[in-house]
């Protein structure tokens, strides 16, 4: 897995985005920003080059479901590995973004090595 | 109200801090809370519709949520601030989340709003509907808190 890359966190708790870059650095991340919403989330992404994105469903201005339409519907991001770590995981919010393009999805709570293994899977 | 609204809460409860903050929570006898003043220092308060509606709140003492962060961050908290209260609305938000999972999947869907945290001794809980409420004891190594659940009659 190259850590060398530029991953974005986008969470509306600071906690959450704390608790994340926590374990990327652990896993060797250390090109790390963040943004409290998926409107910051967007800008962040047009202004610089991204190479991973993890963010949550919830979020107030734009959902991470919103930001993922977004993304894939682009030309620049359309392919970018795009992993939702969200406390909404019923049957339907899965269904929803498996649709959407999503290349994983993880449940808070999660353990860091839940995260390790499904960037494991999609940054192959 | 339905009792069986209730576990759902509890286990989620002790999935959330022994996953997020690697600590062991009892769960005391659930019992019907009368008053509006919180038990806990910090509360964390979430609205949620469905077919009924209610309210969750988890209210924390705090020497018990400066624990809970303390682990959850992997450095010492000491004081009540702002990353406490971002702490207790993301945890308040993880618990709904399990619990209404396990609720979906015995039939009962609801959503969530974004939750709101109040802090302050002797601070009030603000249910939104006027059905009883039954609050859940925990207690930690560090300190106890409670759930609060509240669903229309």
């Amino acid at each position: 897995m190259d850590t060398s890359i530029k991953v974005l966190v986008v969470d509306d708790f600071a906690t959450m985005r704390r608790i994340l870059k926590n374990i990327l650095k652990q896993i060797g991340f250390k090109n790390l920003v963040e943004a409290d919403d998926g409107t910051t989330a967007w800008d962040v992404l047009e202004e610089q080059e991204i190479d991973l994105v993890l963010a949550d469903w919830n979020m107030p201005k734009m959902t991470g479901l919103e930001l993922l339409k977004k993304v894939r519907a682009s030309e620049k991001y359309a392919k970018v590995p795009f992993l939702m770590v969200t406390a909404e995981a019923q049957k339907q919010n899965v269904i929803e973004a498996v649709q959407a393009g999503v290349s994983n999805y993880v449940v808070k709570p999660f353990t860091a090595e839940a995260i390790s293994e499904k960037l494991e899977k999609i940054l192959k | 109200m339905d009792v069986t609204l209730i576990n759902p809460f509890i286990n989620a409860t002790i999935n959330v801090l022994e996953i997020m903050a690697f600590m062991n929570v009892t769960a005391g006898k659930p019992f019907l809370k009368t008053d509006i003043t919180a038990i806990g220092d910090i509360t964390g308060l979430m609205g949620l519709t469905g077919k009924t509606n209610g309210t969750v709140a988890v209210t924390f003492e705090s020497n018990c949520i400066l624990a809970i962060v303390s682990n959850m961050f992997g450095e010492q908290m000491d004081e009540i601030n702002s990353e406490i209260i971002d702490a207790v609305g993301e945890l308040t938000n993880m618990i709904s989340g399990q619990a209404r999972r396990e609720l979906a999947e015995a039939g009962r869907s609801f959503k969530a709003a974004i939750p709101s945290v109040v802090a302050g001794s002797q601070h009030s809980i603000t249910h939104y509907t006027d059905g009883p409420k039954i609050a859940i004891p925990f207690t930690t190594e560090n300190g106890d808190f409670t759930i609060e659940v509240c669903f229309e009659r």
